[in-house]
């Protein structure tokens, strides 16, 4: 059975609540959040949660295990440190969408905005449609996979998560380079991109390009300044 | 912090109720900003006629005598109404001459907006409140600015908060700050625009004035913007016939805006947005770094 609940009626502090205090297997359904921040915030168990229309802040922080599906748009942070489970919007995410995930799959079915996967450590995010400047900074684990085109400085500073990238890349950030697409990486896309269904469908895997860590700036020094400025 | 929104009307649908939506808009964005508020609104006005908005704070102005000596100083018919602590000017005159005058002549006033279709009005206090006793909501018309302040740099006072206007019908709200304010002040001063307060976002409001006084068009006073503004920033912007959005090239400050056939509306958040009719089925993005967004009457 689902359990209904509707945010112009009720807190959210009250779905959060609820959400907490669930157990694995439980699925609920959310109406009217209008913008509301921190929907759904801090799962635990393997809930089953729809949220019908758009969110505020932080939609989804912290998540482990089970499904979070947004049907709307998402502003900044995004499944902020989601740890497992999958978070999934149908609609655009603005600012910072899975900032510091460090498991889990988060996917975008539109748009991301800017430091998309900022500081990424594990999680595997997937984006429909383009990423906006600055995505996948300081990304340290997991994988970035974006449909379209990304904006300006793409994986400046990254250490080892890997990027693709269907479209076109505005440029790379410091120490950001392309890599060989191997069969291994043609495989982790393939799966990706199954997960996240519909994202995704119908896509090729052969249009993407692979980016990640030239490994320059791990231990910087001054005589590494160029690989800065080159940037 | 600070919360700000922009309301623009593209087709007469919503115009009648420009003012409630913006009210409704502005409450959302109240813990965003709970120190202080503002808003200005844009009407179809009378062609010729100039209106200047004073804020008028803490002074006894008996205001009959000042509106005839500002007639002797335009030549031209004044009136004027009492609005609270604001007054509204109203003349067939000059009205970039007029607000020097009320600048130089009435002490303590601050004259926060001048043009033939803005007025403008703002307080310390709770940003419902402050709708409440400016009759946010009864306002008609094409576009409206708010802004709801967290002052974290400098003291709560009105002058503080925005909007804010130095020429004519050119306005804007801002999230942000800027670091290169003092400078371009005084070069501004320099080219003719003059400042009230010690506020960085008076002085981007001037820098727009000071463009489009000299013949630029919004797009390309905002062009300008990008290369001589230093800071952090999402500004909303309202001119005569239009409504524009800029946001730095690194965009730390949040924006979001929504499109419908009817209406553009901007803010901080998305929940400022989501009361509004037919949002839920409008288009709604995030305006992308160093992109200049307008949207015309004309258009």
């Amino acid at each position: 059975m689902t359990r209904h609940f509707d945010l112009a009626e009720v807190s959210r502090r009250e779905l959060n609540q609820a959400l907490h205090d669930a157990s694995d297997g439980e699925s609920f359904e959310v109406v009217n959040p209008r913008g509301a921040h921190a929907v759904a915030c801090g799962i635990t168990a393997a809930l089953d949660v729809v949220v019908r229309g758009s969110v505020g802040y932080y939609c989804a922080g912290m998540h482990q295990r089970g499904r979070v599906l947004v049907e709307g748009n998402a502003s900044t942070g995004l499944a902020e440190n989601i740890m497992s489970g999958l978070v999934h919007i149908t609609g655009n995410a603005t600012m910072s969408a899975g900032a510091t995930g460090c498991g889990g799959l988060v996917v975008v079915g539109g748009n991301a905005g800017a430091r998309c996967g900022i500081s990424m450590k594990g999680v595997d995010l997937v984006v429909g449609g383009n990423v906006g400047h600055m995505s996948a900074f300081m990304a340290q684990a997991g994988n970035l996979v974006v449909c379209g085109d990304a904006a300006a400085d793409l994986g400046d500073s990254i250490y080892e998560a890997q990027i693709f990238v269907r479209g076109d890349v505005e440029s790379l950030g410091a120490d950001c380079i392309e890599k060989e697409m191997r069969p291994e990486h043609l495989e982790t896309l393939s799966r990706l991109l199954a997960a996240a269904s519909p994202v995704g469908e119908g896509v090729d895997v052969s249009d993407f390009r692979r980016y990640g860590s030239a490994r320059r700036l791990y231990n910087f020094t001054i005589d590494d300044v160029d690989a800065l400025e080159a940037a | 912090m600070c919360g700000i929104v922009g309301l623009f009307c593209k087709t007469e649908t919503h115009r009648h109720e420009l003012g409630r939506l913006t009210a409704v808009m502005l409450r959302e964005m109240r813990d965003r900003g709970p120190d202080s508020a503002g808003f200005a609104s844009y009407d179809q006005g009378e062609a010729g006629r100039t209106r200047i908005t004073v804020l008028a704070e803490g002074i006894e102005v008996d205001w009959g005598p000042v509106a005839a000596a500002l007639e002797g100083v335009l030549g031209a018919e004044v009136t004027v109404r009492a609005v609270h602590d604001h007054v509204v000017f109203s003349t067939d005159g000059d009205g970039r001459a007029a607000r020097q005058w009320i600048i130089d002549n009435v002490a303590g006033a601050t004259v926060l907006s001048y043009g033939s279709q803005i007025e403008l009005y703002k307080a310390v206090g709770d940003p419902d409140l402050v709708a409440d006793r400016y009759d946010l909501a009864s306002r008609t018309g094409t576009h409206a600015l708010a802004h709801t302040r967290m002052a974290t740099e400098s003291a709560v006072t009105t002058n503080g908060s925005h909007p804010f206007a130095t020429g004519a019908d050119t306005c804007l709200v801002h999230n942000g700050s800027l670091s290169n304010h003092n400078r371009l002040r005084r070069f501004l001063e320099g080219h003719g625009e003059s400042f009230q307060t010690e506020n960085d976002s008076e002085v981007a409001a001037g820098y727009l004035s000071w463009r489009i006084r000299s013949g630029n068009t919004i797009t390309q006073a905002l062009e300008g913007a990008l290369d001589d503004l230093d800071g952090f920033y999402t500004f909303a912007i309202g001119v005569a016939d239009g409504f524009a959005i800029l946001r730095d090239p690194i965009a730390c400050k949040p924006a979001v805006v929504a499109e419908t056939d009817d209406w553009v509306a901007m803010s901080s958040e998305y929940r400022a947005i989501a009361r509004l009719p037919g949002a839920a089925d409008a288009e709604v993005w995030e305006p992308e770094p160093a992109r200049i967004y307008t949207w015309s009457l004309a258009a």
